[in-house]
């Protein structure tokens, strides 16, 4: 074999900690090595060039590049290589770069610890053989998992593209936390009537198929073909009978029932259309609120429903369907603010989220759109919004900016202005984090037109006295003087984190969560939708809070994704997967138990069991290979003799 | 309930200032079964005036009572005192540190040899002889008697020292004070700032601030606001009559130690608790609770009547 090595600088993020020259002379000491050198940029256009003249000129079969991590510049050191004519898989890379160069200083232990990497590179590569892709169809579909803003766009976007969608959501209604704001921000115009006629457009999209009251409940499979099954919860409304002339809602006895989408501000019967513009517009029933469920009689539904609808014996219903990507656009919920202690735990009435004040100063909300604090009904006057509830406090775990709150806050200080003109509103913040268009100018609005009272700083108590709420804060511009405000109402800007279940979706998913709950995305950078499995994309918040924009931006990007992955007819399969040797293969079917993809099967050979490999499923984990007893599962490109050669490449002293 | 033996450290005020809350204390334990062991010539805690000047003799001064008690065979103290308390445990963490240690064991040279513990009165009451066991042995219930406790800025905080309830909204007095029967009324300042030693150098901060919980808890109609902190009882006490006239209000609240109240309860005679101690004296909101009581019991002696009208009406409908 006649391997070149190739060591790149990185400009300096290499060469200022190691000495790549000399990394480069010593690697003509390793075996089958027949060319050396050390490039500037190996992924520049010249750098490539250079790899392909080399492999050319010293008619290389095999070539390693030591730079950064593969993660970067596997895939394009790999076609640089074919395009020289050689296998992509005869290609080896060392990471010196986020192992090396970047987290050690001592320049020459470093180059010690690169000319090592590289030996094992070589070593391995001297093993590599030859692989080929197999193409596969692909499904033209798509599956969009939350039906929020993000959701929907990503939706529209691909059923626009002419692909079929199916949108599942978890609640009765699409709109997610959109269709629950009174207005947005910085234009203050009306939430719902912005989001109300793209809710309608899924509604009506031929291409699109919605599942509301519905979730994931499976997902298998592999990019272009996942195997996804849908749990449809029982509603017990027959919808396709169910009109949405909302008459059992206006006749069920039981109005005590929680109301979730008014946030609890207000209670609401036991069946319910969650509000005037929901998408679907059906009917469900709330089973711990209904006296049907509860006292075993009632069905004043049933009996007033004049299509039939009502259905109490409806059972949850299962449909599984074929998809060839999927968008998860989870969204996210509000953290539990009742960790505070210091703000009454839930223990004052009159202290209010965020989206539960939006619920108040919304027109189709519970008060009709007239602001009444919960515990009287009065009319509050003094309004003290505290920032940073649930957001940048290492204290309760929540280190992150929720990025959404300054604005809305903003934004409700002066919508009170608007329904309360006699109103004063106090905010107390940590800074004020406005970037984007019109958004500083935004805060300035609220301050100098609306009066506003912004005080940097934190508050350390809520307490009741009479019929008022003392807040106790410190004005930190003031040189950290206590600030006592008497207010009316107090409300909350609860940060956000990733909605519930989420960890348990990406589980089905097989994508990765940070600690918080939120997607991972495939880079922070250069992948912000994609995932690190392939045919997964994210869009919204549930890949990190952001606001309505950015979600929206999110939407679009992920369904240009699945569109250019759905637009070719076949995808080729990747050949680094298990394959089993039939001769030592003694079909104890360890191997399947552990295949977290069910990509290994039995056959029958002769009478004999054996495991064979789908070739599309397997997603090259290796566990397989790991767990059989005999060896006979081997990892192409991972086989345990390259391994083992890396490991006495390492160990040779 | 098994006997209980336990290391106990009064702390210099309970030799002075709050000497009812020392005796109830005792009376206390005495009732519930618990021994206490005082520790042989007990010395300072450490408490403020060292650990503002030097941590480590702060620490030792400390450590010094701990080897006292070893000399008695005691590991685990209780100390009614929640600034002894945070000191004490402060010098048991502090001297976690290899260190810290050494530099302690150095000032005292007497290294401690076993491990110790320490508790507040307060904690061991509800966690270890526990509210059901209190309440079975109560025979005098303050029912009817409408009571704040008021907690203190010590005796939950630092959270991770004090390792006991809520630090921003504690309930364990409050259980407690239920248990005896009195009716606990829900006092958002119960860890708030009394004002603390200010008292000496800036009096204006101790009428503020005493001043403003005085303020809500009469507010809210308490008989009495009940307290686990001396220098908190000094000052909402002793200093009531400089806070109502700083602040010209014409409170007269009785300020008694929790301790207090559970040994009345308990049945121990007024005597042993240090009931003439208390510069507010008690006497009114025992008049209070009794009124209550008999204003419920006439209350009760009608409803009766009233009860069977109404189900002779839902009968007939």
């Amino acid at each position: 074999m006649r391997i070149g090595v190739f060591i790149c600088h990185c400009g300096s993020n290499i060469g200022g900690t190691v000495d790549c020259k000399s990394v480069a002379e010593e690697s003509y000491a390793f075996p089958d090595v027949v060319f050396s050198t050390d490039t500037m940029y190996a992924c520049s256009e010249p750098g490539q060039q250079g790899i392909i003249d080399a492999i050319k000129e010293h008619n290389l079969s095999g070539v390693v590049v030591a730079s950064c991590t593969p993660r970067m510049h596997e895939p394009t050191f790999r076609r640089a290589v074919e395009r020289a004519g050689l296998n992509r898989y005869m290609f080896e890379m060392a990471n010196i770069r986020e192992h090396v160069s970047w987290i050690g200083k001592n320049k020459d232990a470093n180059t010690n610890k690169a000319a090592e990497l590289v030996r094992m590179a070589v070593s391995k590569l001297r093993l590599n053989r030859d692989l080929h892709s197999k193409s596969f169809p692909v499904t033209k579909r798509v599956l969009v998992i939350g039906g929020g803003v993000a959701g929907i766009q990503a939706a529209l976007d691909c059923a626009d593209a002419g692909l079929d969608v199916v949108l599942v959501e978890r609640e009765p209604s699409i709109g997610g936390k959109m269709s629950k704001l009174d207005k947005t921000f910085p234009t203050v115009d009306c939430s719902s009537c912005i989001l109300g006629p793209r809710m309608v457009d899924v509604a009506q999209h031929p291409n699109i198929t919605l599942y509301a009251a519905a979730e994931v409940e499976s997902v298998s499979g592999y990019v272009g073909n996942f195997e996804v099954t849908v749990r449809k919860k029982a509603t017990y409304v027959d919808w396709d009978k169910c009109t949405g002339c909302g008459l059992c809602t206006e006749k069920c006895p039981s109005k005590k029932s929680f109301d979730r989408f008014n946030e609890g501000v207000g209670p609401t019967t036991a069946i319910i259309i969650p509000f005037p513009q929901a998408i679907p517009k059906k009917a469900s029933i709330t089973r711990d609120a209904c006296r049907q469920f509860t006292k075993g009689k009632c069905g004043v539904c049933a009996k007033i429903c004049p299509t039939g609808a009502i259905n109490y014996e409806q059972q949850d219903e299962l449909v599984s369907m074929k998809v060839g990507g999927i968008v998860a656009a989870t969204g996210y919920d509000l953290m539990d603010w009742t960790v505070y202690e210091e703000y009454g735990a839930g223990r004052y009435p009159d202290v209010i989220t965020s989206l539960q004040y939006e619920r108040l100063l919304s027109a189709s909300g519970p008060t009709g759109g007239h602001v009444k604090r919960p515990s009287d009904g009065k009319e509050p006057k003094n309004v003290v919004f505290i920032q940073c509830v649930g957001s940048r406090d290492v204290s309760i775990g929540r280190p992150y900016c929720s990025g959404f709150c300054c604005m809305y806050t903003a934004k409700q200080a002066i919508l009170t202005k608007d329904h309360i003109p006699d109103s004063q509103s106090f905010v107390f913040y940590m800074d004020i984090r406005s970037p984007g268009k019109g958004y500083d100018e935004f805060t300035r609005r609220v301050q100098e037109e609306y009066g506003a009272q912004y005080i940097r700083g934190r508050v350390s108590l809520i307490y009741p006295k009479g019929d008022k709420l003392i807040v106790r804060g410190v004005d930190t511009l003031m040189g950290g003087q206590q600030v006592d405000v008497e207010a009316d109402l107090v409300v909350l800007a609860v940060g956000g984190e990733a909605t519930q279940g989420s960890p348990q979706l990406a589980e089905k998913l097989r994508i990765s969560y940070d600690s918080y709950g939120f997607f991972m995305e495939g880079h922070p950078k250069l992948k912000p939708v994609e995932t690190n499995t392939a045919g997964v994309f994210l869009a919204g918040s549930c890949q990190g809070l952001k606001d309505i924009p950015s979600s929206v931006a999110q939407g679009s990007a992920a369904a240009a994704k699945a569109i250019g992955l759905l637009s070719k007819d076949m995808l080729a399969s990747d050949p680094q997967i298990a394959q089993v040797d039939m001769k030592r293969c003694v079909g104890c079917g360890k191997c399947i138990q552990v295949c977290p993809f069910k990509a290994i099967k039995e056959v029958d050979v002769r009478g004999q069991i054996k495991a064979e490999v789908i070739e599309t499923v397997c997603q090259g984990c290796g566990l397989c290979n790991a767990t059989c007893p005999q060896g006979a599962v081997q990892l192409s490109h991972f086989t345990d003799n390259q391994i083992l050669a890396e490991v006495e490449a390492l160990c040779r002293f | 309930m098994s006997a209980v033996s336990l290391g106990y450290y009064p702390g210099c005020s309970g030799l002075g200032t709050s000497l009812e809350y020392d005796a109830s204390t005792r009376a206390v334990c005495r009732a519930l079964g618990i021994t206490l062991q005082d520790i042989p010539d007990w010395t300072c805690c450490g408490s403020t005036p060292a650990h503002t000047v030097d941590h480590v003799l702060s620490s030792a001064l400390a450590a010094r009572n701990f080897a006292q008690a070893e000399t008695a065979g005691i590991d685990d103290v209780i100390t009614p005192c929640p600034s002894c308390l945070k000191n004490l445990r402060n010098a048991l963490e502090h001297m976690e540190d290899d260190l810290f240690r050494a530099r302690v064991d150095a000032l005292t040279e007497r290294p401690l040899t076993r491990p110790h513990t320490v508790k507040s009165v307060l904690q061991v009451l509800v966690e270890d002889i526990g509210l059901d066991a209190i309440k079975e042995k109560v025979t005098r219930p303050l029912t009817g008697m409408k009571v704040v406790p008021y907690y203190g800025c010590l005796m939950t905080r630092p959270a991770s020292t004090m390792r006991f309830d809520s630090p921003e909204y504690p309930m364990s007095m409050d259980n407690l004070l239920a248990a005896l029967g009195a009716e606990v009324l829900p006092f958002p300042l119960k860890v708030e700032c009394c004002g603390a030693s200010f008292g000496i150098p800036k009096k204006e901060a101790v009428t503020r601030l005493s001043g403003k919980l005085l303020d809500l808890a009469a507010g809210l109609g308490a008989h009495a606001v009940v307290v686990a902190c001396p220098l908190c009882q000094m000052n909402l006490d002793l200093r009531q009559e400089q806070i109502n006239a700083a602040n010209n209000t014409h409170h007269a609240l009785p300020v008694p130690y929790f301790t207090q109240l559970v040994g009345y309860a308990l049945g121990v005679p007024e005597k042993e608790l240090g009931f003439d101690k208390l510069i507010m004296p008690l006497a009114p909101a025992f008049t209070a609770m009794q009124e209550a009581c008999a204003k419920a019991t006439a209350v009760a002696e009608k409803k009766p009547a009233a009860g069977k009208t109404e189900a002779t009406a839902g009968g007939a409908a």
